[in-house]
């Protein structure tokens, strides 16, 4: 199995930490709402793929990472970093997903009804991430970033 | 007032939810693409649409695009900067926030203006 999920991993979440995301994501959607009021939908727009949540879920990814290491003896600041960078190379994967999000809507939403807009969006938003991130997992990606690292030949 | 709470709380509620998904999926690279997802976008577009109608909106999902794009510089940059010069993650997410304005409104202003 490439993917899989983790339902024990809930257990390590603060209470504190979910109302973090709550806070940030409500927060959020909030301003999304209030700038695109003030300044119109063009500007406002730009907001709904802002990365909200994305510093607190970074920062408690490393300090997640981090404490796990610790309790077996580690320091693992270097570990909770790279957890954190391998996180945000999943988000920028994902934000290509995105992209596809907003121009589904963009398009079907004048035409179709709201909700085949929003299913064939998010139908959108799922298959590129995914798609994206296959290709970023496939042995010729690694080859080429070996290649570009300097530490490997090039690939055929 | 009301409208703003009711924001609120469906923003919460998504974000957070989205949030637990990216918690619970391994490996971490694929939870990653959480991250980024259409949470904000899912949780205002119908509420949009009830008060300014669907032209409204898809002007807005027009503009999200170049968002996203400007968050998949950001996110890039997030990545890179952890690996290379090893910053805590919290310094390096708020310190690069400058990527995704400058990204976002230049793609708009340059492409969708």
């Amino acid at each position: 199995m490439i993917a899989s999920a983790k339902l024990g991993a809930l257990k390590g979440i603060k209470p504190h930490e979910f109302a973090l995301r709550f806070f940030f994501g409500g927060f959020c959607t909030v301003a999304a709402g209030i700038i695109s009021k003030r300044f119109g939908p063009e500007i406002g727009g730009l907001f709904l793929a802002f990365p909200a949540i994305f510093p607190a879920g970074a920062s408690l990814i490393e300090k997640h990472e981090k404490q796990h290491k610790q309790r077996i003896g580690r320091d693992g600041s270097d570990r909770g970093r790279m957890a954190a960078s391998i996180d945000a190379a999943g988000a920028s994967l994902g934000a290509l997903g995105l992209a596809a999000f907003a121009v589904v809507v963009w398009q079907m939403l004048p035409r179709q009804s709201f909700w085949l807009s929003i299913g064939c969006a998010s139908l959108a938003w799922i298959t590129v991430s995914i798609c994206g991130w296959l290709v970023r997992k496939s042995r010729v990606a690694r080859a080429l970033a070996r290649f570009f690292r300097g530490d490997g030949r090039a690939p055929v | 007032m009301k409208e703003l709470v009711v924001r609120f709380l469906i923003g919460g509620i998504t974000v957070s939810t989205f949030a637990i998904l990216g918690e619970v999926l391994r490996p971490k690279s694929f939870a990653g693409l959480f991250g980024a997802a259409p949470s904000i976008a899912l949780a205002t577009i119908g509420l949009t649409i009830a008060q300014h109608g669907k032209p409204y909106a898809a002007i807005e999902a027009r503009s999200m695009i170049a968002g996203a794009i400007a968050f998949f510089c950001y996110a890039a940059a997030v990545s890179w900067i952890l690996m290379r010069y090893k910053p805590r993650a919290l310094t390096a997410t708020i310190a690069l926030f400058p990527i995704w304005f400058g990204t976002s409104f230049a793609v708009w202003a340059v492409l969708l203006r």
